[in-house]
This record gives structure tokens, C-alpha cells and sequence, in this order.
């Protein structure tokens, strides 16, 4: 572990605590002393500590019960008990309160030493069970970043390179191309893979909760902050921080990201102590965030200052020739998922697949790809499978205007030019109609 | 002010020659003058009849408020048994950064475990055991590395595992503190 465990000795006898400090000071542990339970959970409060060496007896609030409220806290450590008068009663009702263990006063000092580095060994296992399940789940994420298009090869190329350096990244793209994804790829291939990567999604959030959830905060700083929180910007340090739809952030928020980013230092809301913070930052947007600076919508010295390194992720259309590699993967994601044998695609429906737009990009090919498999036969996907309209995709238009040309001519010659009839079914009034059949050059014969 | 050199205070009876190979020793670990001196104290008021052992807390108190000098590293010699309240004994302790530590040679016997009286083990012992304090009050934490002095030690065997030599580590702490008092 790279920071030193901290202790926290709790006993109403002053040489109790102080040999207890004096043996931990020389083992190298952080360690502090409180007089009572309530002294001890004050601290709690304000401070993380990695274990707590706590007497039963003590006047006032017992240890038993400081356990039970040390083990209703948000993030507890690991208390051990100890006792001058050990009943198997008080240690049983120690161990079903959620203590690690309890020892008998005096101690062998084997024991003791035993004891604390089994708390130890727990703490690092802990910590490097979290970190290893964060790491699994960003390299099982990286791998669904599929496809051997040109661009595709150049943005791989450019994640390889930009994922060495330090710099602030922003990257743009539709939505449902996979900005999560590249997120993820250059958190993976940097030097802070080992640490966490922190996702923020910022337009899920309001005002109020977004600055709880960036910066943490203290219990007591507003309604319902019963515990002290640590926030994304502390939870990241040494690793990434991936800031998705930047561009909803509202413009308080703005001032308050420039300078964090600026200090790499913070204060928790409703706290007073500066908290340091080495992160790295990765800002997601579907928006023009430029055109948004030029309107006055998102501060320009913000931009500039996430604005390092500008990654734009092509949308599905403009990679067509991955299609196919694409369909493959989710086909056996899914298949694997719902624990059916795997299934090929009929060359009509991959045909129809690779000519239609995706406006919904990557994301909505999955969708698609996932409820082919659940609706269909279970041995291939086709085109019936498929929710895309035969018009959708047998059609040229580039523009709405297209379509919608195209479409009001059809309700009209539908309701044989019956105006009336044909604006009811379009559900607009009949002047509009007019309008659009003159904008149109619309005519019977045509 | 910085200290320029260690003083070992024998409190019980001591063989002179012990001492004397000790401060060698010792010289030798931390390149300073150590001297030897013979101190008395009322051991009785520092003995717990329940534990039938000496308050080392008490102890080590003492020594700070009596002897230890800024001019110095002090260690109180005993051969009396120690303890403090949550441990069933120690060997001896020292002031993290500090001026004074105490040792006791009383649990390092062999004839204590049964076995035959072996002096020359137990001044390797009590040796390292007081370099080791004394490497606590030059600020030195317990080390990892197998061999190193300042590995911490709960049993007596613990401590024939150790040389009475600094690991290269510790050693490295150990010079840039002595350099800096320069």
C-alpha cells in the first residue's frame, strides 16, 4: 500500500494509550489516541482510519456500542476489541457486532503484532479487490472497442498515443458511438491503469448534487449528508476522471471545474480543508462546445483548458465496412449472455444492416443485434428480425426536407388530395399543409 | 542541540566487560563516543507485585526526566523483567526521535527457556536489542528486511535472527540524520 494504515487507539487509561501509540509509532503505522468513544467517533468523522483498537469499558459510551455506530458509518474499519476482563459473552457480542477480533489486556506482543498485520494484509487485500475489480471492468469494456475501418485503425493509433501523456482530453461524437469506450481505452493504456477510473455522468445530476458528487462533502452540510463523502475528484486520485456531457454543466459549476483543474485541489462541501487531488481529466460531449463558447454557454477559458487533446469518434455511417465485425461481436456478447448457442446472420439482413443510417449510431445496432436474438428463431437473424422499415432502407433521401417531401405527397395522394383529410392525418392544419405543398411544388400529377 | 554521543547507563549489576564490548559495538553501529555509567534507582517503586515485573512507561520516564541530556542519546541498562500495561512483557523501548530508551537483558538469558547459560549469545542479544532502541531514538521505524536491526522482535528467537548491523536502508536513514546534526 502506498499511504501508511492508520490506528486509532481508543482507551480511557492514559498508559494504556500511550504504550499502545509508543508500539505502533516503531512499527511505522499512522497512529492517533482518543479519551473516549464519543472523542473517537469524532474523529472517525473527520478523518478515514484503517483500524480501531478500542476498549470495552470506558465510562460513558462503551466500546460495544461505539462499534455498533462505527459499523453503521458508510466506510468502517476494522475495529478490534480489547479487554481487561474477557467473557465469552462480551467477545461473542463484539464478533456479531461486526468486530475483526477481540484481544485480552495484556497482550503477548506476538499477538498484537499478529493481529494487526492480518488487519493489514485484509486492508491491502480489500483495496486490491476494488482496484482489480475496477480494472476488470474497464479492460472488459476496452475490448468491446471493435472495428478495423481506416478510422478506426487511426483512432486506436491516436488513443495509443494520447493515452501516454497527462494532457486534458475532450472527445466529441454522436451520441451512441462509444465516447465511454475511448474513455475507458486511454485510462486502460495510460500509466494510471493501476488506479481508479471514476466516471461522472454530468448531465444526470443537478446542480447541487453534482458539486456533492465532484467534491464530497461533509456530514452535516446539508439535508440528508449524514456521513462525510469523498467525491469523484478524491476517488480519482492518481487515475482518471471521465466528465460525461461536459457541456450540461451549469456555469457555477464551470468556475468551480476551471479552478480545480487549474489547482488540482478542492474543498469538500461544507468542509474548510483543502483536499489535493492527481488526476486526470476526460470530457465527453455529443454538443459543439466551441459554438457553445461563441454563444456565451460554456466559459472559453474552461474549453480551452479541457480542450488539450480533441478526439472525435466517427459515427457508424461513416464506418459502414465495420458492420459486419460489429454484428459478429454483439451476436456472440449476446448469445454468450443469454446462454443460447450462437447464430449467424442471413446475408439479406446483413445487407440491410449495412445500408441503414443508425442515427442511434453503434448503440443502436446493439440494441437491434440484441432483440434479433431474443425475437427470433435461434438459429439465424433475418431481415424480419430486423425493426427497419423496407422504405427506410431502400431509400435515397440525404435531408428531412427529403423525407418529408416524400411523405406528405404520399398522404396526399393517399387521400386522393383531399386536403382536409390529408392535413387531419398528418396532424397539421390545413394553411400549413398549403404551405408546405407550395414550398414543395407539389402537384396531383407529380 | 544535537546529540555527539550516546550514553549507556548500567542500572544493576552489569559485568564490566559486557559493557565494555557493548560500547564497541555500539561505537562501531553509530561512528559516535559512547560512554558507560552506573545509575541507581529504587527499582521497588517501579515493581507491579500482581505482575511481578517493572513498569517500563515508569522507567523510561525516568530516565527522560533524569538523565537524558539534548547533548546525548541515553539508554537505561536493566536486568529486571519489563513490562507496560498491554503487554505481557518487552525488551526494551525507546522515545521515536527522542533522547532515551531502556533495555533489559532480563528475558534474553537462555537459562530462562531452559537452556544452558550462554553468555556470549546473551551479550549478542542484549547488543542488539539496545542498537535497536537506539535506532528508534535516532528515528528509525521497525524494517522489513531479514537480518536488519531494526526488524521488530517478540520473541527471543526473533532476535537471533538479527545481526547487530543496519540494513543498507536503514543504514542510508540513519547516516543522513547523524549527517544533518552536523
Amino acid at each position: 500500500m502506498a499511504t501508511k494504515i492508520s490506528i486509532l487507539i481508543v482507551d480511557d487509561e492514559a498508559s494504556v494509550r500511550d504504550s499502545l501509540y509508543q508500539w505502533f509509532i516503531e512499527d511505522g503505522y499512522r497512529v492517533e489516541c482518543a479519551v473516549s468513544a464519543k472523542e473517537a467517533l469524532a474523529k472517525l468523522e473527520a478523518e478515514v482510519f484503517d483500524i480501531v483498537l478500542a476498549d470495552i469499558k470506558m465510562p460513558g459510551m462503551d466500546g460495544l456500542e461505539m462499534l455498533r455506530r462505527i459499523k453503521s458509518m458508510e466506510t468502517s474499519p476494522i475495529v478490534i476489541v480489547m479487554t481487561a476482563f474477557a467473557t465469552v459473552d462480551t467477545a461473542v457480542q463484539a464478533l456479531k457486532d461486526g468486530a475483526y477480533d477481540y484481544i485480552t489486556k495484556p497482550f503477548d506482543p506476538d499477538e498484537l503484532s499478529h493481529l494487526i498485520r492480518n488487519a493489514c494484509k485484509q486492508i491491502t487485500l480489500e483495496a486490491e479487490n476494488e482496484m482489480l475489480k475496477e480494472k476488470v471492468v474497464s479492460l472488459e469494456n476496452v475490448e468491446d472497442l471493435i472495428g478495423d475501418s481506416e478510422v478506426m485503425r487511426q483512432l486506436m493509433q491516436e488513443i495509443g498515443s494520447v493515452a501516454q501523456s497527462n494532457a486534458s482530453v475532450i472527445i466529441t461524437g454522436e451520441s451512441g458511438t462509444g465516447k465511454e469506450l475511448i474513455a475507458r481505452a486511454i485510462h486502460a493504456n495510460s500509466p494510471r491503469k493501476y488506479f481508479p477510473l471514476v466516471i461522472v455522468h454530468c448531465g444526470a445530476l443537478t446542480e447541487s448534487l453534482l458539486e456533492s458528487e465532484l467534491f464530497g462533502h461533509e456530514k452535516g452540510a446539508f439535508t440528508g449528508a449524514v456521513y462525510n463523502r469523498k467525491g469523484r475528484f478524491e476517488m480519482a486520485d492518481c487515475g482518471t476522471i471521465f466528465l460525461d456531457e461536459i457541456a450540461t454543466i451549469p456555469p457555477k459549476m464551470q468556475i468551480e471545474l476551471l479552478r480545480v483543474l487549474e489547482t488540482k485541489s478542492f474543498v469538500r462541501v461544507g468542509g474548510n480543508k483543502d483536499i489535493c487531488s492527481d488526476f486526470r481529466v476526460i470530457c465527453a460531449t455529443n454538443r459543439d462546445l466551441k459554438s457553445m463558447v461563441d454563444k456565451g454557454l460554456f466559459r472559453e477559458d474552461l474549453y480551452y483548458r479541457l480542450n488539450v487533446i480533441n478526439i472525435n469518434v466517427p459515427s457508424l455511417r461513416d464506418r459502414t465496412e465495420d458492420i459486419p465485425l460489429l454484428v459478429d461481436y454483439f451476436i456472440k456478447k449476446y448469445c454468450l449472455s443469454m446462454n443460447k448457442p450462437l447464430i449467424t446472420v442471413e446475408p439479406s439482413a446483413l445487407n440491410r444492416l449495412e445500408e441503414f443510417p443508425f442515427p442511434g449510431n453503434i448503440r443502436e445496432l446493439e440494441n437491434m443485434i440484441e432483440r434479433a436474438i431474443v425475437i427470433g428463431d435461434g438459429k439465424k437473424i433475418r431481415l424480419k428480425d430486423l425493426p427497419i422499415g423496407k422504405e427506410l432502407v431502400s431509400s435515397s433521401f440525404e435531408s428531412l426536407e427529403d423525407i418529408e417531401k416524400d411523405h406528405i405527397l404520399s398522404i396526399l395522394n393517399k387521400y386522393s388530395w383531399n386536403i382536409t383529410a390529408a392535413a387531419k392525418a398528418l396532424k397539421v392544419d390545413r394553411v400549413t399543409l398549403y404551405n408546405k405543398i407550395k414550398k414543395y411544388q407539389l402537384s396531383p400529377e407529380k | 542541540m544535537n546529540p555527539d554521543k550516546i550514553t549507556l547507563i548500567a542500572f544493576g549489576q552489569i559485568e564490566k566487560g559486557f559493557l565494555e564490548t557493548i560500547a564497541r559495538d555500539v561505537e562501531q553501529e553509530f561512528l559516535m563516543k559512547v560512554t558507560i555509567t552506573d545509575g541507581y534507582l529504587d527499582l521497588s517503586k517501579y515493581f507491579d507485585s500482581a505482575r511481578r515485573q517493572y513498569n517500563a512507561n515508569r522507567l523510561i520516564e525516568t530516565i527522560e526526566k533524569d538523565y537524558a541530556a539534548d547533548t546525548s542519546k541515553t539508554v537505561g541498562l536493566f536486568t529486571v523483567d519489563l513490562y507496560i500495561d498491554i503487554l505481557t512483557f518487552i525488551y526494551g523501548q525507546a522515545y521515536l526521535n527522542g533522547r532515551s530508551g531502556i533495555a533489559s537483558m532480563f528475558r534474553l538469558r537462555n537459562e530462562r527457556y531452559g537452556l544452558s547459560r550462554n553468555d556470549a549469545l546473551m551479550l549478542q542479544r542484549f547488543t542488539t536489542e539496545i542498537i535497536h532502541e537506539l535506532g528508534h531514538t535516532f528515528g528509525l521505524i521497525h524494517c522489513h528486511v531479514p537480518g536488519c536491526v531494526m526488524q521488530a522482535s517478540t520473541y527471543v528467537e526473533d532476535i537471533d535472527q538479527k545481526e547487530h548491523q543496519f540494513c543498507y536502508h536503514c543504514k542510508s536513514l540513519l547516516n543522513h540524520r547523524l549527517n544533518s546534526r552536523l
